[in-house]
């Protein structure tokens, strides 16, 4: 397992609220756009082919 | 390229070229004629494969169920690698020369710019990066250098209607003007095309995908100032929510794609009316003739095999894909060239029959990866899902801003040359740098040959061919097998050689007829040379 699943951020609410407000008076569409960008973004700024597998592997099952 | 998918309906159509059936002595026989090799269907792969097979000394037929060419442009792109073997077998200087050469593309998102590439910015090589020439100029030049070279009987208005395979041969029933005739052959070449008779006399079917969305491919012919560059558009303004790309064609005529969705109505969608509507709204209000129309579906799949015993499949026949990337007639003329040096190895008795095995290894990995580009690039243009479309444009936005989403739009990943992962290459003992890689074909370079400029690639003429790199006397090379020495022979007179080769003195490089590097050596050692002179044959 590659993927870091232990808390990264110093303040997770933050980084949570970060989120949050990055999507705040946007409509669903707009924050699904907003999301696909996003996901590419930190896809690539990870940059490892089996971090990227790991991540969407947990994001299926957690649903 | 369009030919390599499914019509699911056909416009206009013009003959341009037209060959009279001639009555053959075969007819007349009482007992069907024995020959080596026929090889079924004259488009680009049959003609490439007859004509390597006649410059090997192999006596070829060809049949053709047709008496023309020039049901269309069809294939226009033809790639580096491809006019490589085309000039080998001695046409690629005419039609490069008739062909607009190109090597710009540019990929907008609505009217704004946001992807170019350029496919070959490497100088020093004799063949340029891709030409767009319409592909009824192909096929004549093809059919004159057959006429010309003598050794392959084309018969034109000969359509195979039966096959019956034996342990050691496959008799075929020729359907003609006069009546059906049987021959035989002991190995049967099926390039008879994305609708292949010989498949489905085989009963064979393919793995794979058909794409459900629909495109228009009309050529126009037009008086246009357009830069001569592969142009695409996602979400055009004039064409929104659809796909549109553009290329140049010799004589004013331009190739152009629309994508129309899944839902589009084939037979509407011909309405010569319609069509032009549509590309006057891309073109602007000029005076358009349409050329050939086309309404398409694609598909990316092959036969699981492509040796079925004695009979051999090579292109369309064999795998089909999207024509993003012009990976359809590039990939068969490649199919072509690998299978000729083999199947006349084998019939001179210099290699064993097991020598085919590897036409199939090494096509069917060819085959895979253009089917791995080509359905990625059409996933891309034609998203199967909202879902993925949300993401395709979440792509094709950030590409504006920011370079790596640059690296992920995909408007078809142009055909490059095959490296082959092959039994046939003796693996290297020592690491060599440069641009040439095993198993692959060897980079061109310029070089001088009594005193005159030429190319590396024009003295690989379709032998094994040793090229050594001056370091004393002349090596001794096996029975077979020719010498080039690189100082000597050719004088890599830019240092190109030395670069793309890794070329110390006393290198020594085994090619392949197909002019793929067999074997690699730091110094000459001719029982090492023999060796792999028999792996690249395939005998154990």
């Amino acid at each position: 397992m590659k993927l870091i699943t232990a808390s990264q951020f110093a303040n997770p609410d933050a980084a949570f609220v970060a989120l949050v407000e990055a999507r705040r008076g946007l409509t669903v569409e707009q924050s699904a756009d907003l999301d696909a960008r996003l996901v590419l973004i930190l896809a690539n700024h990870i940059g490892d082919a089996d971090v990227l597998a790991e991540a969407i592997a947990l994001a299926k099952a957690g649903a | 390229m369009p030919r390599a998918s499914a019509t699911v309906g056909a416009g206009d159509r013009k003959v341009l070229f037209r060959y009279a059936y001639r009555r053959s002595p075969d007819q007349d026989r009482k007992a069907p004629a024995r020959h080596p090799v026929v090889v079924v269907g004259a488009g680009p792969v049959g003609l490439a494969t007859a004509i390597d097979l006649a410059l090997r000394g192999v006596a070829v037929v060809l049949l053709d169920e047709s008496d023309r060419i020039g049901e269309g442009s069809r294939g226009i792109c033809y790639a580096k690698r491809t006019l490589e073997i085309l000039d080998r077998l001695g046409v690629g200087e005419e039609l490069v020369a008739r062909g607009v050469t190109w090597k710009l593309g540019k990929i907008f998102l609505g009217d704004a710019l946001v992807y170019a590439f350029d496919l070959f910015p490497e100088g020093g090589h004799k063949m340029p990066a891709f030409i767009n020439l319409q592909q009824y100029y192909l096929e004549r030049a093809l059919v004159e250098r057959a006429a010309a070279l003598g050794g392959i009987d084309l018969r034109w208005s000969n359509r195979v209607v039966g096959l019956e395979r034996r342990d050691d041969r496959v008799v075929l029933t020729v359907a003609t003007p006069d009546g059906p005739y049987a021959i035989e052959a002991d190995w049967v070449i099926a390039a008879d095309g994305a609708r292949s008779t010989i498949r489905d006399l085989m009963g064979l079917g393919f793995e794979g995908l058909t794409f459900e969305d629909k495109f228009l491919i009309a050529d126009v012919r037009m008086a246009a100032d357009f830069p001569t560059e592969r142009r695409f558009w996602f979400d055009p303004p004039f064409h929104s929510g659809q796909s549109a790309l553009m290329h140049r064609q010799p004589d004013n005529v331009w190739r152009i794609d629309l994508q129309l969705g899944r839902d589009a109505d084939v037979e509407t969608e011909q309405n010569p009316e319609r069509v032009l509507a549509r590309l006057k709204r891309m073109l602007g209000d000029r005076p358009l003739a349409l050329e050939w129309v086309s309404i398409y579906r694609f598909n990316c799949r092959r036969l699981q095999r492509f040796v079925h015993g004695r009979v051999l499949f090579a292109g369309d026949s064999a795998h089909q894909v999207s024509p993003f990337g012009a990976r359809g007639a590039n990939s068969g003329i490649q199919d072509a060239e690998n299978l000729a040096w083999k199947l006349a190895a084998v019939l001179a008795g210099r290699a064993d029959i097991g020598l085919i095995d590897s036409y199939d290894a090494e096509r069917v990995q060819a085959a895979d990866e253009n089917i791995g580009h080509s359905t990625r690039s059409t996933d891309f243009i034609a998203p199967r899902s909202a879902a993925e479309r949300r993401l395709r444009n979440a792509v094709l936005h950030l590409a504006q801003h920011a370079e790596f989403a640059r690296r992920m739009v995909n408007s078809g990943r142009l055909s490059t040359a095959s490296v082959y992962d092959s039994a046939l290459s003796t693996p290297d003992e020592a690491p060599f740098a440069g641009a040439a890689r095993l198993g692959a074909p060897l980079p061109d370079a310029p070089v001088t040959r009594d005193g005159k400029p030429g190319f590396l690639l024009e003295r690989l003429d379709g032998a094994f061919e040793v090229l050594y790199v001056k370091d004393g006397a002349r090596p001794n090379v096996p029975a077979g097998v020719r010498l080039t020495v690189i100082g000597e022979d050719v004088i890599d007179t830019t240092g190109a050689c030395a670069e793309r080769l890794d070329a110390s003195p006393g290198a020594t490089y085994l090619l392949r007829p197909d002019q793929h590097l067999a074997a690699r050596f730091r110094r000459f050692d001719g029982d090492k040379i023999g060796r792999a002179v028999d792996r690249a044959l395939g005998k154990p």
